[in-house]
C-alpha cells in the first residue's frame, strides 16, 4: 500500500483522530478512504449490509467544517465506524440479517447510535451477523456468510463476524458490536483484533434488537486496546430509557489504557477453561501470553470455577426462552416481512406464515427450544434450574475475584473454522462459545485480544481477559500492557501480518 | 345441543346450590403518562397520535416503569389492606395477538406489588343492611393492549371481519387488576354483594384520585368467575365470564351464571370449566375457550425491567396520603344527613351518594338533593338502563335549578322539563329556559289578566266563590294554568284570585 488512501486505512483510530485534530489530513478523506476500500474488498469480504455512501461523506464534511470553525470536538471526532446491524439508526436499513426486517427503517436513534453521533463518529454502515445474533460464524445470517480476511474459506466469527472482518479487513478502523454468549470476543479472537463485551449494564441496549435480554451488551471492536477504550468511553453510561443500565459513573478505561501497568496485578487463570477440547495452537500461544504477562510483573495463579461445567447447558435454556419471547413482535403486523395477506387467510394463519418464511432454521430452532422451556409444567426443570445455575457461577466469579483482580482463559477453543464446516452441527458450533458465556451469565466484563498465530494453521489465536462488574478498566490495564509488550516483541501488531486482500 | 330447559329459575338455583364467587377487576389508572412510556394517556385522541418506539413495541425499544403507576398501585392496595411487597418482579405473559404490540403484555405473575387485603361492602336485604367482608387475593400492574375494531362481517369480532384496524394509543396504558379470594357464604345475595363490591372498588379509585374510571370509555373491565356447589360438597368447578363492564353487568352476569350453571348440574350435567363471553344486549353469555384449549401463557419474569423494591418509607408516606375512604366518608355522612340507614343505603345503592354529596357543596339543602337524585334523575337512569352518575347533568346544574325554583322562576314540573332538555342536549339550564320559553310567568298584571279572563269565562264559579266556597277556586286555577300552559305557579294564581275576589282562605 503506497497510496495516500491505503494509508489511512491502516491507521489506527487514536492516529487517524490525531492526524484530524492536527489538519494533517481532513475527516472527509479518512472517510473517503474507507468507503474506496469498502468498495475494492467488500466483494469478498461481505462485513457490510448497508453501506451508507453519502452519508458519511455530508457527516464527515459537517465535522471538517466545524472544525474549521475552531469548534473542540471529541477524540473520535471525524473516525469512521462499522455499526452491527441489531442496533436502530434512525431511517437507515435494520435487519438484524433476517428476512423478517427486510425493508425495516427504524424510526428512532439507539442511544449508541445518540452517543456516537454525539462524539462526531461517522458511522459507515451496517455490519452482517448471524440472524438475531444466534451463532458463532454469521453462517446463519440471511444474507449470506461473511468471509474472514485472514482466509476467506474460513468463518470471521460470530455472531458479529460483519463487524469483526470489516477492521480485520483495514474497511474501518472501529466497530460495534454486540455480545450475548461471545458475539463480540470470539469474532475479534478469530480475526486478531480486539473486542470488548463491557460490564451488563455498562452500554445502554435502548435500540439493541434484544436476543437475550438478560445477556445482550453492546461494544467496541478495534485493531488496538487503545481504540476499544476510546470507543467504550464514548459509548458507555446511565441511560434512563434502558432500566438495566447503571447508574454509576463509567470506569475511566482510557486512563487504564494509557497506564498499562500491570506490575503486582493479580491473574487468575481459570482451570476449567483450557487444556482438553482446545486446539494445541490455541493452547500453546495462550501459555505464551501468561508467561509474558508474569514477565511484566503480575502474579499469576490458578483459580476453578467448578460450576462453568452447567455454564452451556444453563445458557442454551435462559437464551432461546427470552429469545421466544422477544422474537414474538415479529409476525408481520406492523413492519418488516408479511406472507400470505391474500384478504381470506386469517391473521394467525398470516402470522404463522411470515414466520415460517422469514426466520431461518437456526432461529425456528432456539425459538422452539425456548417456547419449550418456558411452558407451564417444564418451566421448573428447565427455565428455572438454568437460573439456579447462573447463580452458581456468579459465585464462582466473586470466589475466582477474591483470588485474583482479573481472570484469564483462551477465548474460543480454536482458530477460525473454514465456512460450512459446522453450519449442521448446532453443538459443536455452541461449543465455540464455551469459554466466553459464563461472563455473559454473571454479568462481568471481558475482553479478547491477539496473542499470536497458531503455529498448526497460521491463525490469529484470543486471550480473554475478565473483570468484576463496572471494574471494566481493569480489562485495558492488563489488555494495553500485553498488547504493548507483544507488540515489540513482534514489531507491528499481529493484524500486519493478515494476508492482503 | 340440550334438551334440558338453558336456566333455571333464580329462586330455585339458588334453593338447591351454593355459589362461590371470584372476581378480577381491571382498571385503566389515572396517570398522565403511560406505565412504561411517556405517551400521554388522554381518552379520544385520534387513532394512533399517542404512540412512540417503545408502547408500539419497536424492535430494540425498552420499557421504564412510571414511578406514578407503581405508587398508585401501592395506594390502592393500602386502602385495601393489602401487605405491599418489599420487593417484586413485573412478567411476561406471552400470547400472539394483533393488538399487542410485542406479543407480550407486560403484567406480574407469582409476585404482585399487594397481596392478602379485604374490603367490607354492604347490600340492602329485607332484613335492612348486610356488611361481607371480600378478601383480596393480589392487587398488581400490567399494561393495556391495544384497541381492535373490526369492520364488515356479521359478528363484529376478528372472525369474519372484511378487514381490521389496531388503535395502539391505549397499548400501554396502566392497568391495575384486583383480583378476590373466593367470596363464599353470600348465597342468594351473591349477585348484589358481586356488584356493591364492585361498586366499592369504584368508589374507593375515585376517592384516592388514581382513577376516575369512566366505565362507558372500558376503563373497568371485571372478569367473574361462578362455581356451584351442594350444601357440604366441595366447590364445583368454576367458569369465567370475561368483559363485564358495568356494575349493572356485574349483577346481571352472576346471576345468570347461577341459572346456567343450576340448570347443567341439575340435569345431570358437568360445568365445563371455561371462559364465557357476557353480552350486554341479551344479559346471557355464550363459550369461549375451554380448560383444554387455554393458552400457555409461559410467564417469565421481565429482564427488561429491574424489581420494583418500594422501600418501608415510602410506602409509610404513601399511607399517611389516603383520603379519608368511603366506608368512613359515609358513616360520617350519615351521621351529618341524620337519615335513616334506610335511606341511605338506597342513595348508596342507587349510585347517588357522591352526587348528593357534591350538590350539597354546590350549596343545595341536603333534602333536596336527595330528592332530586334518588327522585327524577333516578328514574330517568332506570328508564334509560344507565349508571345515575352517567346521567348528563351535574350537580352544578341542579343547584342552578334549584335556585330557580327557590326564587319562583320555575315550578317542580318546569324543572323536569328543563332537565329533560338538558339530557336531550339543548344546552345547559339558562338555554333550555330560554329555548322551550319555560319561565314563569310571574308578572302579576299577565296572571290578573288571566284571573279576569277566567271569571269572565265562568261566572257561576266566580259567584262560588264569592259566596265562600273556596274549594270551587280550583276551576279558575287550572284554567289560568291552561292560559299560561302551566308556566304559573298555581300558589301565587290563587293567592291573586282570593285577592281580586276580596275574599279570603
Ligand atoms: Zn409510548
Amino acid at each position: 500500500m503506497t497510496t495516500m488512501e491505503g494509508d489511512l486505512t491502516r491507521q489506527s483510530a487514536t492516529v487517524l483522530a490525531d492526524a484530524m485534530a492536527q489538519g494533517e489530513v481532513s475527516a472527509e478523506e479518512v472517510t473517503r478512504a474507507h468507503l474506496d476500500r469498502i468498495s475494492e474488498v467488500d466483494g469478498d469480504v461481505h462485513a457490510f449490509l448497508h453501506v451508507l455512501s453519502d452519508e458519511a461523506v455530508e457527516v464527515a464534511r459537517g465535522v471538517d467544517r466545524r472544525r474549521a470553525a475552531g469548534e473542540r470536538l471529541g477524540p473520535l471526532a471525524g473516525v469512521p465506524l462499522a455499526l452491527k446491524d441489531v442496533l436502530t439508526m434512525s431511517g437507515v436499513p435494520t435487519t438484524c440479517g433476517s428476512r423478517v426486517l427486510e425493508g425495516w427503517r427504524p424510526p428512532y436513534d439507539s442511544t449508541v447510535v445518540e452517543r456516537l453521533r454525539a462524539a462526531d463518529v461517522v458511522i459507515l454502515g451496517k455490519t452482517n451477523m448471524d440472524e438475531f445474533a444466534m451463532g458463532s460464524s454469521t453462517e446463519h445470517s440471511a444474507y449470506g456468510p461473511t468471509r474472514n480476511p485472514w482466509d476467506l474459506e474460513r468463518i470471521p466469527g460470530g455472531s458479529g463476524g460483519g463487524s469483526s472482518a470489516a477492521i480485520a479487513a483495514f474497511e474501518a478502523p472501529l466497530a460495534i458490536g454486540t455480545d450475548t454468549g461471545g458475539s463480540i470476543r470470539q469474532p475479534a479472537a478469530v480475526t486478531g483484533t480486539v473486542g470488548v463485551k463491557p460490564t451488563y449494564g455498562g452500554v445502554s441496549r435502548y435500540g439493541l434488537v434484544a436476543l437475550a435480554s438478560s445477556l445482550d451488551q453492546a461494544g467496541p471492536c478495534a485493531r488496538t486496546v487503545m481504540d476499544a477504550a476510546l470507543l467504550h468511553a464514548a459509548i458507555a453510561g446511565h441511560d434512563p430509557r434502558d432500566s438495566t443500565s447503571i447508574d454509576a459513573p463509567v470506569p475511566d478505561v482510557v486512563a487504564a489504557a494509557r497506564k498499562a501497568d500491570i506490575r503486582g496485578v493479580r491473574i487468575g487463570l481459570i482451570k476449567e477453561l483450557g487444556g482438553e477440547g482446545y486446539q494445541a495452537g490455541v493452547s500453546q500461544r495462550f501459555d505464551e501470553a501468561v508467561e509474558v504477562l508474569t514477565d511484566l510483573g503480575a502474579e499469576v495463579v490458578e483459580v476453578s470455577c467448578p460450576n462453568f461445567e452447567y455454564a452451556l447447558a444453563a445458557y442454551y435454556l435462559i437464551l432461546p426462552s427470552e429469545a421466544s419471547s422477544n422474537l414474538a413482535r415479529f409476525d408481520g403486523m406492523r413492519y418488516g416481512l408479511r406472507v400470505g395477506d391474500d384478504g381470506d387467510r386469517s391473521v394467525e394463519q398470516v402470522m404463522a406464515l411470515t414466520r415460517e418464511a422469514g426466520f431461518g432454521a437456526e432461529v425456528k430452532r432456539r425459538i422452539m427450544i425456548g417456547t419449550y422451556a418456558l411452558s407451564s409444567g417444564y418451566y421448573d426443570a428447565y427455565y428455572g434450574q438454568a437460573q439456579k445455575v447462573r447463580t452458581l457461577i456468579t459465585r464462582d466469579f466473586a470466589a475466582a475475584f477474591e483470588q485474583a483482580d482479573v481472570l484469564i482463559s483462551p477465548t474460543a477453543p480454536t482458530t477460525a473454522f473454514k465456512i460450512g464446516e459446522k453450519v449442521d452441527d448446532p453443538l459443536a458450533m455452541y461449543l465455540n462459545d464455551v469459554a466466553t458465556i459464563p461472563v455473559n451469565l454473571a454479568g462481568n466484563a471481558a475482553m479478547s485480544l491477539p496473542v499470536g498465530l497458531a503455529p498448526e494453521d497460521g491463525l490469529p489465536v484470543g486471550m480473554q481477559v475478565i473483570a468484576p462488574a463496572m471494574a471494566d478498566d481493569r480489562l485495558y490495564l492488563v489488555g494495553a500492557a500485553l498488547e504493548r509488550a507483544l507488540v515489540d516483541r513482534w514489531g507491528h501488531l499481529l493484524i500486519e501480518e493478515a494476508p492482503d486482500l | 345441543m340440550t334438551t334440558t330447559a338453558e336456566t333455571m329459575p333464580y329462586a330455585e338455583a339458588i334453593a338447591a346450590f351454593e355459589p362461590v364467587l371470584g372476581l378480577e377487576t381491571h382498571v385503566e389508572l389515572g396517570t398522565a403518562s403511560k406505565m412504561f412510556c411517556s405517551c400521554p394517556t388522554a381518552f379520544g385522541a385520534d387513532p394512533n397520535t399517542q404512540v412512540c418506539p417503545v408502547c408500539l413495541g419497536l424492535p430494540g425499544s425498552m420499557p421504564v416503569v412510571n414511578r406514578m403507576g407503581v405508587e398508585s398501585t401501592i395506594r390502592m392496595g393500602l386502602a385495601l389492606n393489602c401487605s405491599i411487597a418489599e420487593w417484586c418482579r413485573f412478567a411476561r405473559k406471552n400470547y400472539f395477538y394483533p393488538d399487542m404490540p410485542k406479543d407480550y403484555q407486560i403484567s406480574q405473575y407469582d409476585e404482585p406489588l399487594c397481596f392478602d387485603g379485604w374490603l367490607d361492602v354492604t347490600v340492602e336485604t329485607d332484613d335492612g343492611p348486610r356488611a361481607f367482608r371480600v378478601e383480596i387475593e393480589r392487587v398488581h400492574m400490567e399494561e393495556d393492549t391495544g384497541k381492535l375494531t373490526h369492520a364488515g362481517g356479521a359478528t363484529g369480532r376478528i372472525h369474519g371481519a372484511d378487514y381490521s384496524l389496531v388503535d395502539y394509543n391505549r397499548a400501554g396504558i396502566p392497568l391495575i387488576e384486583i383480583v378476590t379470594k373466593p367470596i363464599v357464604g353470600t348465597g342468594e345475595l351473591a349477585p348484589l354483594v358481586a356488584r356493591a363490591y364492585v361498586t366499592e372498588l369504584r368508589d374507593l379509585m375515585r376517592s384516592l384520585g388514581v382513577s376516575d374510571v369512566r366505565m362507558e370509555e372500558g376503563s373497568l373491565r371485571c372478569d367473574v368467575n361462578v362455581s356451584l356447589n351442594r350444601a357440604g360438597d366441595d366447590w364445583g368447578t368454576r367458569s369465567e365470564t370475561k368483559n363485564v363492564n358495568s356494575l349493572r353487568s356485574v349483577e346481571r352476569a352472576v346471576r345468570s351464571e347461577i341459572e346456567r350453571q343450576a340448570a347443567v348440574l341439575s340435569s345431570g350435567g358437568r360445568v365445563i370449566q371455561e371462559t364465557r363471553h357476557f353480552h350486554e344486549d341479551t344479559g346471557r353469555s355464550t363459550p369461549g375457550r375451554s380448560k383444554e384449549q387455554a393458552e400457555d401463557y409461559r410467564y417469565f419474569p421481565e429482564p427488561d425491567l429491574v424489581p420494583v423494591a418500594p422501600s418501608r418509607e415510602w410506602v409509610e408516606e404513601l399511607r399517611g396520603t389516603l383520603p379519608e375512604l368511603p366506608s368512613a366518608k359515609r358513616a360520617r355522612l350519615r351521621a351529618e344527613w341524620g337519615i335513616s340507614d334506610h335511606d341511605f343505603q338506597t342513595l348508596v345503592n342507587g349510585g347517588a351518594l357522591e352526587l348528593v354529596e357534591a350538590t350539597i357543596a354546590e350549596g343545595v339543602d341536603p333534602a333536596a338533593a336527595r330528592k332530586w337524585w334518588t327522585g327524577e334523575l333516578a328514574r330517568i337512569a332506570n328508564d334509560r338502563e344507565i349508571e345515575l352518575a352517567d346521567v348528563p347533568v351535574s350537580p352544578g346544574q341542579i343547584k342552578h335549578i334549584q335556585r330557580l325554583i327557590e326564587d319562583g322562576s320555575l315550578t317542580d314540573k318546569l324543572a323536569r322539563q328543563v332537565i329533560e332538555g338538558i339530557i336531550a342536549g339543548e344546552g345547559d339550564v339558562d338555554d333550555v329556559v330560554a329555548g322551550r320559553g319555560l319561565a314563569v310567568v310571574s308578572d302579576d298584571s299577565a296572571l290578573l289578566a288571566a284571573i279576569d279572563q277566567a271569571l269572565v269565562d265562568q261566572p257561576d264559579v266566580a259567584e262560588k266563590i264569592r259566596g265562600g266556597k273556596v274549594q270551587a277556586a280550583g276551576a279558575i286555577v287550572g284554567a289560568v294554568m291552561k292560559a299560561t300552559r302551566g308556566q304559573a305557579d298555581a300558589a301565587k294564581v290563587r293567592a291573586l284570585l282570593f285577592e281580586r275576589l276580596g275574599v279570603s282562605e
